[in-house]
Parts: C-alpha cells; structure tokens; sequence
C-alpha cells in the first residue's frame, strides 16, 4: 500500500486535491492561508538584519516582521518534501540546466544561472508588489473567491503567456 | 475550539505545523511534475496543462472545504484586500519573472530539492534580493501605486450581491467542466 508513494509521478487531479486539502488544514491549523513567497521576503529580512540592523527599521519590514515563524518553514518543509518524493522515486539529481532551456539557449549554465537570477527577482518583486502569489493568490485567494486572487490569477498567466511565446519566437524554442 | 485557538496561537506548535506543512506540500508538488522547468514552460507555451490541471484541482477541494470550515465555525476567512495597482501590476510583473524563471515561489523551492541547481543558486537567491529591492522601494511604490484603484468589493459573491454557497457551486461547475474540457481536447 505505500507503494504509491515510490511512483514518479501523481495524476495532476490527485495531487491538486492534496494541496486542497493542505489548505484547509492551514484555515484549520494556523488560522491563516497557505502562501510561500512572504517566506522569500522574512529571510531577506533576516539577512539584512544580520549586516546592517538598522535598514530592518524600515516600513516594509515593520509590516512583514523578519523572524523564523509558520510562513518562514513551509520554505524549508518545501524543498525537504519535494528531496523526499525525489529521493524516494529515484529522480533526484544535480542539474544546472533543465531540457527545455538547453535545447533553446544552449548548456551554458552561466547563462541559465544569469536568467534564473532575473527571473527570481522580477517574480519576487512582483509577488511583494502583488501582496501575493501563485499558491497565496492563486490558489488561497482565488478558493475564497477573493477579487485580488482571481486577478493575480489572470494576470500572471497573461504576462507568463506572453513572456514565454515571446522567448520562444525569439529563439525558436 | 479552545483547543484550537491554543494551537493557532502556541507559536513553537505553529512552527511544527507550518513545516509539516510544507513537508507535505513539496512532496505533492513534486510528485504533481510541476516542480519541473519544462512541465511549467510547457504550460506557458500551451502545450502542457499539467500546471493549470494542479491549480483548478486545488481550488476545487480548497473551495468548497474552507467554505464549509468558515460555515461551522472553525476557521475565518482570510481574504487579501487588494487595488488594480498592486494585484495587477504586481499579477504581470510576476508572470513575466515566472516564465524567465521557469519556476514560482512554490515550484522553485521544490525544483531546488530534487536537485536543480538553476532553482536554487538562481531562483531562491534571486527571489530573496527581489524581495530587498521591493522593501527599499517599498515607501515609495506603496504611495505611487499601491492604493490605486480599490476594488467595489472584495469576493465575486460581494460584487454580483449573490450568496456566497451558490457562488461556489457554479464556480465548482465551471472549473470541473475547464478539467472534462482539457481532457476531451487530449491533455
């Protein structure tokens, strides 16, 4: 009977249902959605503190508090479940570059690295810009059919859409 | 519920939970395949649904299950007031950031634990510096653009004045038909 948890892969419906139950266990648990990207912010805040305490007294982190809380371990919980699942199905391995971006853009990891770099801070930008994001917003937010995370929804997807089309006509991925 | 409350409020609990949590949360993801760069690529050049199958699946539990918590009582809702300045603007500048990336907040964080070097060295330690630029601009941004353009309200049921229950079960007719329909068309 455990034997699922050994199998590569999850239908997307079976695993999507889990995180839906995830999120009511946090409704229920912790008095709050399940979100990540705040987790992102509390550990910029940690780091900054660590060099210079008194940038932390700004207004940002007056309202997100840099400390190690609930928010702050999914982080950590995250990558430790997902090592879990990998390990336990035999596909975990090191890697720089993933099979679509080299068939695009080549095997340079410096390259893919440089991108990846972009990426996190643009998302993480907008994440803090948004309040939000795509668990937090997208699937939190828009379960309660909240306004804000029916429109995050919407808009991440359109601007992901075209960011990635755009890429793709680029370069012909 | 006063259990519950002890546990909402016993912050050495909360750290336990919000690990399992994330524990269990990861796992589901990976196995799920999302934690994977060409499985989101491939969502955003349509040619795979894997991600969006994910997303509506979770909303499709997630809805009607913190509904009916909120209806007897034993949790409150949590909704994200927000302005077409910050969730919109906010909504594109993350998408753009989320196909460079190939991955989200979530996947990212996955991709790093099954050994993706890019997600871990790139993705989490770009999305940590993200986060300190939007912080130092923070006061100014927040002025800008932030406050602009407040929603008329804050749920679908509160914009359409309809009840909340019904809301929820069109909602959960539309989202199970966009599954059947992906299917059909062979996803």
């Amino acid at each position: 009977m455990f034997d699922v948890f050994f199998q590569p892969t999850w239908s997307p419906y079976t695993a999507g249902a889990g995180i839906g139950i995830l999120v009511c266990i946090s409704f229920l648990l912790s008095d709050r959605p399940l979100g990540i990207s705040t987790a992102y912010a509390k550990v910029s805040g940690l780091m900054e503190k660590a060099i210079s305490p008194e940038r932390v007294e700004s207004e940002f982190y007056r309202e997100t508090i840099p400390r190690v809380d609930w928010v702050l371990v999914i982080l950590p919980g995250v990558i430790v479940g997902a090592s879990l699942s990998a390990i336990l199905s035999g596909q975990f391995h090191l890697f720089w570059v993933p099979g679509m971006w080299e068939t695009a853009f080549g095997a340079n990891a410096v390259l893919r690295f440089i991108a990846a770099l972009a990426g996190g801070i643009i998302l993480a930008f907008g994440a803090r810009w948004a309040n939000g994001c795509t668990t937090g917003h997208g699937i939190s937010g828009t379960s309660q059919l909240s306004l804000s995370g029916i429109l995050f929804t919407a808009c991440f997807f359109l601007a992901g859409i075209t960011t990635a089309f755009v890429l793709s006509r680029l370069i012909g991925m | 519920m006063t259990l519950l409350k002890y546990l909402q409020r016993n912050a050495r609990i909360q750290l336990v939970v919000g690990l399992f949590i994330g524990v269990a949360f990861g796992f589901l993801l990976q196995k799920s395949g999302v934690t994977d760069y060409n499985v989101i690529l491939g969502q955003l050049l349509l040619r795979n649904m894997t991600f969006a199958q994910l997303l509506v699946s979770a909303i499709i539990v997630a809805m009607p299950g913190v509904y009916l918590l909120v209806h007897f009582g034993c949790a409150q809702m949590h909704v994200k007031p927000g302005t077409l300045g910050s969730v919109m603007i906010g909504g594109l500048i993350f998408g753009t950031g989320f196909a460079l990336l190939g991955y989200g907040p979530e996947t990212a964080a996955g991709a790093a634990g099954t050994g993706a070097l890019d997600a871990l060295c790139g993705g989490i330690f770009g999305m940590i510096l993200g986060s300190g630029l939007f912080a130092a601009l923070y006061p100014k941004i927040k002025t800008r653009f932030l406050n602009r353009g407040p929603f008329p309200a804050q749920t679908l049921p509160e914009l359409l004045h309809l009840n909340q229950g019904l809301v929820i079960g069109l909602a959960e007719i539309v989202m199970v038909g966009i599954l059947l329909a992906l299917a059909h068309l062979g996803w």
